[in-house]
């Protein structure tokens, strides 16, 4: 017997004959708590996945301007719409530290990903977002890793971050003026998928794919869950 | 001992070797103040919790004013939470600790409260308890108590004295908070510490006023999960059921209001929460209108006196509900269509200034029939305004203002569900349950949305209206309920006794 990891109901299984050849893969969450989630359709940026009538939103017009017209990350592409339930969602997980909860978003997680993903080179490298050490402790686990982690085994850890303040708890200003946080452990020449769980101004990303583009990597795109 | 630190995370920061080097100095004496004591004293905590800067921990750790508790062992295959004493497999998760690098399972059913980890230890003060003082003359209250009230107010007391259990089975609006004042003075003057305990959080919200006012000079604190600053410390503790969890043996008295509430009395992790917070010896008074069946079956086993208090404070009868038959209800509910009978019923009332309160058994329902209810009650005149009328439920956000306004007045009809159903007074309203045939509506749940009517004095009647589209069993039983308590009522006043059951 299975149990929605969010609201702890039973979740039954439906008996077809189809179940009987073929075994139902195991099922995380009630169809009610799925269904609470919206999942980002119809018209949204294209470079960023944020809910807009254009082709190309006023951030990422922002980031043009800002770069120069060479914006380091190459796309984003989210998952979901930051919606109350979600935001209830991820503070559970995140915050009060439920990983468990996260094994509710695995099967999106990877089909999104097969879908948009699938014609990529081999070779490129899947690496998630990380936290410095002082809030690795605190937390016990990185959030982007668990979700790197539904996509393969081989994750590579080759960013490391120094302690700032949380990003949840600065302003969008604070944020953009914000110093690159992060440090690179070793040069890679091939196209990085960055992952990590919410994309909300894309600071965060966007150091981290600065970093890369100056060691050499060509393509950088970010794989997120939620575009706040 | 020398296992316990090997495993713990915090190991890491303090060895075992290097401890005794903190013992050498004498300061135990400086950081032991009454204000830490306090803090500690009956608590059983995390190690976050204990916010403790890491060398005052280690001195105190050293002296052994601390214990400390695995926080989840595992026994024959099952885990166990030592905090909230979860035994579910389901209800543990696993995680790959990044502090000791193995995979931990941690327990999810109390995560609210603070994740805790298989490394992780639940810290008990063993050494110098606080002592709270004893205060003479404590109550401030000049009201008086009916005769029934006086005789299970004597109970309560001499229940604190003697640490012993009773249950007062009083009918709705019997004055149950008052009976109490008496039997909180013994205890204070005694130097005791008292917990009321209530599994709605509404209940908690509306006692604390009403204890502040008669105990003005007592430390009271409100313990539920709206209340900002979660300190524990106070002598008189107010608080939801769920947040005695962080109590070890800490309370005299611990008073349990409205035990046959939900989800109390389906909860057994809840009901060992209350029995560990409270001392090896100590008073337990439960309080309830309905109690259930089997839980008066264990309290007759365990021979626990039951006081009996059929009469409202004011001598006035319980209102009788009416039940009123409305051919297909759910369907015309559904389908948004006013009920003629009970337009019928509100323009027949004889007191039309009355606030009426509709409780309904979804949310859902409560929501998409609004509008109908709003319009029909505008067509005959009972509301001027279309903000007259508002609807309430356990995940609104505007929940304790909606309360706060048609308790002001400013609301005319209030719209519900069970979340009102118990402790909370309004003074003049009458009461309507639009679907009263839904398995939502239990006996207790009936009879206890009957008892919010005519709980005033200067209003003691009020009506009850039972809409229903087929009689439940749960209704009748309400019904016969409270006709065998008015009966009782009138037994009692003729020979003026109350009975010992």
């Amino acid at each position: 017997m299975n149990y929605c990891l969010y609201c702890g109901e039973k979740i039954s299984k439906t008996i077809s004959w189809g179940t009987l050849f073929v075994l139902e893969a195991d099922k995380y969450s009630c169809e009610k708590c799925v269904q609470a989630f919206q999942e980002i359709k119809g018209e949204y940026c294209r470079r960023c996945y944020k809910r807009c009538e254009q082709e190309c939103c006023d951030d990422c017009y922002k980031w043009k301007v800002i770069y120069d017209g060479n914006d380091p990350l190459h796309k984003n592409i989210s998952i979901y719409h930051y919606n109350d339930k979600m935001k209830d969602v991820i503070s559970k997980w995140k915050y009060r530290g439920d990983y468990a909860l996260g094994d509710i978003f695995k099967q999106k997680f990877q089909t999104v990903f097969q879908e948009n993903f699938s014609q990529i080179n081999k070779n490129t490298l899947i690496v998630p977002i990380p936290l410095s050490e002082k809030r690795l402790h605190e937390r016990n686990f990185n959030q982007a890793a668990q979700l790197a982690s539904f996509l393969t085994t081989n994750i590579s850890p080759i960013l490391e971050r120094t302690h700032t303040e949380k990003q949840s708890k600065k302003s969008r200003k604070e944020r953009l003026m914000s110093k690159n946080p992060f440090l690179l452990r070793e040069k890679v020449q091939s196209d990085v998928i960055l992952i990590d769980d919410i994309y909300t101004t894309g600071q965060t990303v966007r150091h981290a794919a600065s970093l890369l583009k100056q060691n050499g990597c060509t393509n950088i795109y970010a794989f997120t869950l939620v575009r706040g | 001992m020398k296992h316990v630190m090997k495993t713990s995370p915090y190991g890491k920061l303090g060895r075992v070797e290097t401890l005794s080097q903190f013992t050498q100095f004498p300061k135990i004496e400086k950081l032991l103040n009454p204000t830490l004591q306090q803090f500690f004293t009956g608590k059983l905590l995390r190690k976050e919790e204990l916010s403790l800067e890491e060398q005052s921990f280690q001195i105190l750790w050293n002296n052994g004013y601390f214990k400390t508790h695995p926080a989840i062992t595992k026994n024959k295959g099952t885990y166990m939470c030592h905090r909230c004493h979860n035994r579910k497999n389901h209800l543990f998760g696993v995680i790959p600790c990044q502090r000791c690098h193995k995979t931990h399972v941690y327990c999810r059913n109390c995560i609210m409260m603070g994740r805790m980890l298989q490394c992780d230890f639940l810290y008990e003060w063993i050494k110098s308890p606080y002592e709270w003082p004893k205060m003479k003359e404590s109550l401030k209250w000049d009201g008086t108590l009916s005769h029934a009230q006086q005789y299970a107010a004597k109970e309560i007391v001499s229940a604190v004295e003697n640490n012993e259990q009773r249950l007062i089975w009083a009918v709705t609006g019997a004055g149950k908070t008052e009976m109490l004042f008496l039997g909180l003075e013994r205890a204070f003057a005694q130097g005791k510490r008292v917990c009321l305990a209530s599994p709605r959080m509404d209940v908690v919200k509306e006692l604390i006023p009403r204890f502040t006012r008669v105990f003005p000079h007592v430390e009271i604190e409100a313990l539920h999960s709206d209340a900002t600053n979660k300190r524990g410390v106070a002598q008189f503790i107010i608080s939801t059921t769920h947040q005695l969890l962080r109590f070890k043996e800490a309370f005299d008295v611990v008073i349990i209001d409205e035990v046959d509430a939900f989800p109390y009395y389906l909860d057994p992790l809840l009901q060992f929460a209350t029995k560990r917070a409270k001392k090896q010896h100590a008073a337990m008074i439960y309080l309830t209108a309905t109690p259930r069946k089997d839980f008066l079956r264990t309290l007759r086993k365990e021979k626990v006196p039951i006081i009996f208090v059929p009469v409202r404070y004011h001598l006035q009868p319980l209102p009788m509900p009416t039940m009123l038959y409305v051919h297909r209800l759910t369907e015309k509910i559904k389908m948004n269509q006013p009920i003629k009978q009970v337009e019928q019923w509100l323009q027949k009332r004889k007191k039309q200034e009355r606030q009426v309160l509709i409780f309904m058994p979804s949310i859902q329902q409560l929501k998409d029939y609004k509008e109908t209810v709003c319009q029909s009650f505008l067509h005959l005149h009972i509301i001027k305004y279309h903000d007259q009328l508002d609807t309430v439920y356990a995940d609104d956000d505007m929940r304790d203002k909606k309360i706060e306004r048609f308790r002001n007045k400013e609301l005319k009809v209030l719209m519900t569900t069970t979340i009102l159903e118990r402790g909370v007074t309004f003074p003049s309203v009458d009461v309507i349950i639009l679907g009263a045939s839904n398995h939502i509506f239990d006996v207790a749940a009936l009879v206890q949305i009957a008892g919010r009517a005519g709980r005033s004095k200067d209003d003691p009647q009020g009506h009850v209206l039972y809409v229903h589209d087929g009689l439940t069993n749960a209704m009748l039983e309400a019904k016969n309920m409270i006709r065998m308590m008015n009966q009782k009522r009138k037994n009692m006043l003729k020979n003026n006794v109350v009975k010992k059951i």
